[in-house]
């Protein structure tokens, strides 16, 4: 077999083993930070600490009944909560962990991520259509409006950054980091990214397409048994991917602080070891900002969010990129 | 967009004349007005929103017609948790009625018991002794307290900030647990009688309430930090759902709904009962009218009631009756039922016959309850039992405002507006 695909499979595997536990471990770690935020102690009577509550959950969502509501479009109601997952899945193809340790170093890296993240609010919107339930509709619609105004700004960012990386493969953005983070060196485009992977990743405060309050859970209403099981799932993914994303492009990805500067050279294995520790270091660092910010602050309206995205960060945006683009060129 | 595939063509099965009436008010609301019943795009949509809602605070059911996310028109229907308490009353003695009252505004019960007793004390023309009605006015605003935090945890919870809802709930727990202490009940206390109270507090009680009302305004204060700068929060409520002063009194807005429209009509300023007049405190106003002008009349009455708690314990007599000494009037205490023959036939002869008052009186006495105005209208036949008596309850009289300041707002606004007017269905369907 060939040796690229043999360890591009032996990647894979590992990591499809790495984020669908990484998402039921998420689950765990948002009730119980979210218990402590409210003086509660949360779940821990499942295992010590509680930690096999995830099993526990899963499993009682596999024996509930899986109903599809009458009138409902069977087909796209069964394919929605599918599409969420597979672009989650999909997503971390081209996230280096470790210099030497990725599935694949895509010389178009920036735009894979831009057009797989786009993809995802298919499963929502479709979710939300195919229902049958008017409170869906409304949580599908917000979803499709919502994911259209942050793609841009978060584009635009993600250009930014690639100004200073002169290349579209990931890999290369993350190397042009080991001296000075991007959060460092451009911290408007950071600030538009992490808000706009919020909103992708459909969390407070952009969760109003599941709005538990005036929706009854948006898209996902009707759902019931694994299906409900499999959009759970892949919001956590997302969240998950979404902090391995601001950690990659922003927070200098496996790199440690200044690490061009005063890092030894050292041997593949020890570098990797010490890369991938440093890479779940930073994805768990986001991972509890993002919990911590669902249970902190109240959710957007509608209008603002729209009109947050459109009058505020997209100009913003735009106007970070121009003037990073002026200083790079005449530095 | 195709809604059509939502449009159900059986007839609705529970109360189908009601039902079809009700889509009927809505198709029909402002039909005078409206020319262009054109939808080329098929934006239109009726919601209908509750009674099995979590957001709507209980049973309560809104219609809307939506065009994308804003509401053009929507009917309330209330009545769903309708259990016919003021019939109920006919076949009870007064003193029978109260635990009743417990159940209405079940988020201050005090207040719905002090009403009662007051009511039936003016048109029984009864004096309670002082130290009681200090003990009532006490408890009265620690459940005004209770209610508003119950009010300040869900209207949050409702604009998405769960957390919140939980941090209220502790302070709450505390005064559950005074409650508990003083009336031996948390949360349905039917602590108040005709004529007094049921006991006096204890001394754990007054430490209990003492320690809560020196920790609460820091938790206030807190509370104020996280909130009133808070972009997404302001924002959520600066001018959303907000209803002018005219308006406010045509419809009959009572409470903090109505002096957030600026009108500074507090029953314990207008009509002092109890000793409210010897009590030296603000009524919160604020001019907007909207929801967050809202939020700041309920925040600062919670620390007005702590004040006024405050001057409560200074003022009242250090010892003294906490009942009236007079059989035909009140219940005799339980040493005298225990230890003597007239006290265990004066207690028989209450229970059995209860305060009659003079036949034909009929007496409306209102307190301001932490929703607003709660009056009890009492018509007597000269027996124990009511002849006819009706409540005026603060969240009815505020539901009505509802669908005026529903109209033209967005649907993520209904949940935070019905928050911010604070109805519980109980209160106003009785």
């Amino acid at each position: 077999m060939d040796p690229t695909l043999f360890s591009t499979l032996v990647m894979l595997a590992v990591v499809l083993l790495f984020l669908m536990p990484s998402a039921a471990v998420t689950v765990y770690a948002e009730r119980r930070v979210s218990a402590f935020i409210q003086n509660r102690y949360g779940p821990n009577r499942v295992g010590p600490m509680g930690l096999f509550q995830p099993f526990a959950d899963v499993i009682k969502l596999f024996l509930k009944e899986d109903i599809i509501p009458t009138g409902a479009n069977r087909f796209l109601y069964t394919l929605a909560p599918m599409i969420p997952v597979t672009t989650a899945v999909i997503t971390v193809g081209v996230i280096p962990f470790s210099e030497h340790v990725y599935i694949a170093d895509l010389n178009i890296g920036v735009l894979y991520l831009l057009a797989v993240a786009s993809l995802s609010v298919y499963g929502v919107t479709l979710a939300g259509w195919a229902s049958n339930s008017k409170y869906s509709l409304l949580g599908g619609l917000r979803a499709a409006a919502q994911m259209i105004s942050y793609e841009l700004p978060m584009g635009v960012a993600l250009a930014s950054v690639i100004l200073f990386a002169g290349s579209l493969s990931v890999l290369d953005i993350v190397n042009s980091q080991d001296i000075w983070w991007n959060i460092f060196r451009n911290p408007i485009g950071f600030v538009i990214f992490t808000v706009a992977v919020f909103a992708e990743a459909n969390r407070t405060p952009f969760d109003l397409v599941e709005a538990e309050q005036e929706l009854v859970g948006g898209f996902h209403t009707e759902y019931s048994s694994m299906k409900f099981g499999t959009f759970f799932l892949a919001e956590y993914m997302h969240v998950v991917i979404g902090s391995m994303l601001i950690t990659t492009f922003f927070f200098g990805g496996y790199h440690l602080p200044f690490a061009g500067y005063w890092l030894p050279e050292m041997s593949v294995l020890a570098k990797s070891i010490l890369d991938i520790f440093v890479f779940i270091a930073k994805t768990v660092f986001w991972v509890f900002v993002f919990i911590w910010v669902r249970w902190t602050i109240p959710r957007f309206k509608y209008n603002q969010l729209m009109r947050l995205g459109w009058t505020r960060m997209l100009p913003i945006a735009i106007l970070n990129f121009a003037v990073l683009a002026v200083i790079l060129y005449y530095l | 967009m195709d809604t059509e595939h939502f449009i159900s063509k059986k007839r609705p099965s529970f109360f189908p004349d009601h039902q079809e009436a009700i889509y009927k008010s809505l198709e029909d609301k402002h039909a005078t007005v409206e020319v262009d019943k054109s939808d080329p795009l098929s934006t239109r949509m009726t919601l209908n929103m509750g009674p099995q809602h979590p957001a709507t605070h209980g049973v309560l059911r809104v219609l809307m017609e939506l065009d994308g996310e804003s509401i053009t028109k929507c009917r309330l229907d209330t009545g769903y948790l309708h259990r016919g308490i003021e019939k109920m009353a006919e076949n009870k003695t007064y003193q029978e009625f109260m635990p009743y009252t417990d159940r209405m505004d079940y988020l201050s019960p005090y207040s719905n018991n002090v009403a009662l007793c007051l009511a039936v004390e003016r048109i029984a023309k009864i004096e309670s002794p002082e130290r009681a009605n200090y003990i009532r006015m006490i408890c009265s605003e620690l459940s005004r307290i209770s209610s508003h935090l119950l009010w300040l945890g869900t209207m949050i919870m409702d604009a998405g900030a769960i957390s919140f809802f939980i941090w209220t709930f502790r302070e709450r727990e505390k005064i559950y647990d005074i409650f508990d202490e003083v009336a031996g009940h948390r949360f349905t206390v039917s602590h108040s009688r005709i004529g007094g109270i049921n006991n006096d507090l204890t001394p754990v009680a007054v430490e209990k309430i003492r320690k809560f009302i020196r920790e609460f305004p820091d938790e206030l204060k807190g509370w104020h930090k996280l909130l009133d700068r808070n972009r997404i929060f302001v924002d959520r409520n600066d001018g959303v759902g907000a209803i002018g002063h005219e308006d406010a009194i045509d419809i009959g807005l009572t409470g903090p709904a109505l002096r957030a429209t600026g009108i500074a009509y507090d029953i314990r300023k207008f009509e002092p009962y109890l000793h409210y007049d010897q009590i030296d405190f603000e009524v919160p106003t604020r001019t907007e009218g909207d929801n967050l002008a809202r939020y700041y009349c309920r925040m600062e009455e919670m620390a007005e009631s702590i004040r006024i708690i405050e001057q409560c314990f200074d003022k009242m007599p250090k010892s003294g009756p906490v009942r009236v000494d007079d059989a035909k009037k009140a219940y005799p205490s339980k040493d005298e039922v225990y230890y003597s023959m007239e006290g265990l036939i004066h207690d028989f002869l209450m229970t059995d016959t209860g305060v009659c008052p003079p036949e034909g009186a009929e007496a409306y006495h209102a307190v301001e309850a932490p929703k607003g105005e709660l009056g009890f209208y009492i018509q007597s036949d000269g027996t124990g039992h009511p002849w006819r008596l009706k409540i005026k309850s603060p969240s009815f009289s505020n539901l009505q405002g509802l669908e005026t300041v529903l109209d033209g707002e967005m649907v993520a606004d209904t949940v935070v507006i019905i928050g911010g007017m604070d109805p519980v269905m109980g209160d106003s369907d009785k």
